[in-house]
């Protein structure tokens, strides 16, 4: 089975060093065909290893070399494939396979297409190595290379510039009237690099904690003696792991690069903001639940946190106009979910949703892809409308997706959000199951909001001059494998149940039979009606928001994100810049800088000086000389008369 | 006599031949200075190994100006070789090494 691990590993890397290697060359379709063959490649070879793991329950481990071995530390280069990281490596590739077929269409007329598939694949190298890594230090490595990786390919457009700033919300590009929304791929890119720097140096110091008072990195060594720990010990390094989540997961106070992720190429956003990086997170606190079972203190405050982002997120998608925007807060408020799962102890479930939300995540980007590439990337919902006349298969499959993200019986989302409301019930966290009962009505207005927006209603494209197509048939056909895995992937519970259960611990909940039913019922209405209520409203008035509306401050607050970007410029970055420039000003150049130039001025002077001496002149010497003798004679008899 | 006249006497002509070397500048003058310093020290050397009555600094002695008498050959030597190459062993002329 080793054979397989390898080629699940290295297919993708294989292919982004052959795209990478023609980098510089023109378009070439080959290098689009060849990498999506070798994802193809590695996914076959993930479904095989899943359906070995689940046939025989075994788990693949191999060593591929010895990384760091200095006096007691190893730290190997080793693979695990177990339930876990099979799920997640069968749920990569299938998601960024189709996003890599999917992408073929959508950047046929970029002129950088083959360092686009380098780059494409070698994100999905880097969150192979991430997963399947058997230690911390792998996971860091994956973590860091996911980082860059997604910092290439947000900025992926780096030419381009900042957009004219513009107060009207309806006719800003940006979802929002915030002064900082006009940026540019190069400085969305930046801000979610260095936004994810802040939470891994978290999780640097939660891996060093780990080394430090276990002395190993491995998952079986540190998590058989993870309980041997003083508990504050623990409770740090979960706490400090869960910084790093916070930031590749995107949750509050590090939540800003999301959004503005969006400005890389809608595919990227499909395969590293819906369905894997971002995932990362939720994948580090489901792999390490043995630490944040011992301390569920922090497993609460995981869920308490990941149930206000579920809401908050959700809210900020009620007002926004870009169209991905309100897929990326979407993605955000579906994080949120998962982290309530994981926080409270049902680490299965949050992977559970994680792998059903990956599938009607990815298509709906992919879908926004469509329609922004069929109206040359306009990405205003209000500037749509009418679509489905002229795009039925995008229609069709976004709304399939729009249903599972709503959670309706039977689609995928239906069986994981139900199962995290159930969780939140039976383990009696009430006020948790209260917000995210609300927020599953909110997700499915602002979802059908969307879709009504863009696919019914008035056609407001043609005074751009848009003639709106249907995409490729390859592209659609990439989409509909995701589409039809998020339709059904709700029937893969039981088996999926019992294969998680193996690695991740069972959580027992008590749901009466009568309370059960009811929950379902009181789940589903509110999903139903937030449909019901956006299908009609649109139907009846053509719009949601009045104007009138529009000037209440709890729709500026929402269209505002909070007032987030202002916070973090005004109070975060405007006095780190203080500070800097004060620092550079003041101590660098006056007190550093001052100091070594002096010590140089000082040994350049004195050797201008002592130059003299070397005239050449035997007399001169001599006075030296007797000068020196004197001094060692003075010296001499100093020390003499001292002792 | 007592010693110390004798080392008296032996520090006030190894100045005055220290006082020659920094102050003379025609390269032969230097050379006497030089003679005059060892001579100090002969002497030094002579009064001392008399005085104690061991015979170590006579033979040293013997020994410095053995030394002195071949080191003013080779010099002397030297020094002719300069006059006739450069016209003049006055040291402010004999610069070649200025730094």
């Amino acid at each position: 089975m080793e054979k397989y691990l390898y080629i699940a590993l290295f297919a993708p890397l294989l292919g982004s060093l052959i795209a990478g290697s023609l980098a510089m060359r023109p378009k070439m379709v080959f290098t689009g065909i060849i990498t999506s063959l070798l994802l193809g490649v590695s996914m076959v070879a993930s479904l095989i290893l899943l359906q070995y793991i689940y046939t025989t329950d075994s788990i693949v481990h191999v060593k591929l070399l010895d990384w760091i071995a200095i006096g007691n530390m190893s730290i190997p280069f080793g693979f695990v494939v177990d339930q876990v990281s099979v799920t997640m490596m069968v749920v990569v590739t299938i998601v960024s396979t189709m996003v890599h077929i999917h992408s073929m269409g959508y950047m046929v007329h970029d002129n950088s297409y083959n360092r686009y598939f380098s780059y494409l694949s070698a994100f999905v190298f880097s969150m192979m190595i991430l997963v399947m890594s058997d230690n911390f230090a792998g996971l860091f490595i994956g973590w860091e290379g996911v980082g860059l990786c997604s910092w290439l390919l947000i900025g992926f457009w780096y030419h381009r510039e900042d957009k004219p700033l513009t107060k009207d919300i309806y006719n800003s590009p940006f979802s929002t009237l915030s002064p900082f929304s006009s940026i540019s791929p190069a400085y969305a890119a930046n801000e979610a690099f260095i936004s994810n720097r802040v939470g891994d140096l978290g999780m640097l110091v939660g891996i060093f904690l780990i080394y430090w008072n276990l002395g190993s990195l491995q998952y079986d060594e540190v998590f058989a003696n993870i309980s041997n720990l003083d508990s504050s010990v623990i409770v740090a390094i979960g706490i400090f792991l869960f910084i790093g989540a916070m930031g590749k997961s995107a949750q509050f106070p590090l939540n800003q690069w999301l959004a503005n992720a969006m400005e890389g190429p809608t595919p990227v956003s499909a395969l590293i903001h819906a369905a894997t990086m971002v995932t990362a997170g939720v994948y580090l606190v489901i792999r390490a639940n043995e630490i944040y079972t011992i301390v569920p203190e922090v497993g609460y405050f995981i869920a308490t946190l990941g149930a206000a982002v579920a809401i908050g997120a959700a809210l900020m998608a009620l007002v926004a106009t870009n169209i991905k925007k309100i897929i990326a807060f979407s993605t955000l408020s579906q994080l949120g979910y998962m982290f309530v799962a994981a926080g409270l102890g049902a680490y299965w479930v949050a992977l559970f949703h994680l792998a059903t939300h990956a599938f009607f995540k990815s298509v709906l980007f992919l879908g926004a892809g469509n329609v922004m590439h069929a109206l040359n990337d306009e990405i205003n919902i209000k500037k749509m409308g009418g679509l489905h006349k002229y795009m039925k298969g995008t229609s069709i499959i976004m709304t399939l997706a729009s249903i599972a993200l709503a959670g309706i019986f039977p689609f995928s989302g239906f069986f994981s959000k139900d199962l995290i409301l159930e969780v939140a019930f039976g383990t009696h966290s009430y006020i948790l199951w209260a917000i995210l009962w609300i927020t599953a009505g909110l997700t499915a207005f602002y979802s059908f909001r969307l879709i009504m927006y863009v696919f019914h209603g008035k056609e407001n494209f043609h005074e751009k001059g848009n003639h709106p197509h249907e995409a490729q048939s390859y592209v659609i056909a990439a989409m509909t494998p995701l589409a039809i895995l998020a339709v059904v992937a709700g029937f893969f519970k039981e088996p999926f149940i019992e294969m998680a259960t193996k690695l991740l611990p069972e959580l027992h909940i008590h749901v009466s039979n009568g309370t059960f039913w009811v929950l379902l019922v009181v789940t589903l209405g509110i999903a139903l009606s937030g449909i019901a209520f956006a299908v009609f409203k649109f139907k009846k008035d053509g719009t949601f928001f009045s104007e009138k509306l529009k000037n209440r401050p709890c729709y500026k607050i929402l269209a505002n994100q909070y007032f987030m970007p202002h916070f973090i410029a005004y109070v975060i970055n405007r006095p780190y810049l203080a500070l800097s420039r004060f620092s550079w000003k003041k101590i660098d150049l006056k007190i550093v800088d001052a100091i070594v130039d002096g010590i140089a001025k000082v040994i350049y002077k004195s050797g201008d000086k002592s130059r003299v001496m070397q005239s050449g002149n035997l007399s001169t010497s001599l006075r030296l000389m007797v000068l020196g003798i004197t001094v060692l004679l003075v010296l001499l008899v100093a020390l003499g008369i001292a002792k | 006599m007592s010693l110390n006249a004798y080392l008296i006497l032996s520090a006030i002509l190894f100045l005055l031949g220290m006082v020659g070397v920094i102050r003379r500048k025609n390269l032969l003058m230097l050379f006497f200075s030089t003679e005059i310093m060892l001579n100090a020290v002969n002497v030094a050397l002579a009064a001392i190994s008399k005085f104690y009555g061991d015979l170590t600094g006579q033979m040293f002695a013997f020994f410095i100006i053995a030394i002195a008498a071949s080191e003013v050959a080779v010099g002397l030597g030297l020094l002719i070789l300069l006059y006739k190459k450069r016209g003049t062993i006055d040291l402010d002329n004999l610069q070649s090494m200025k730094g």
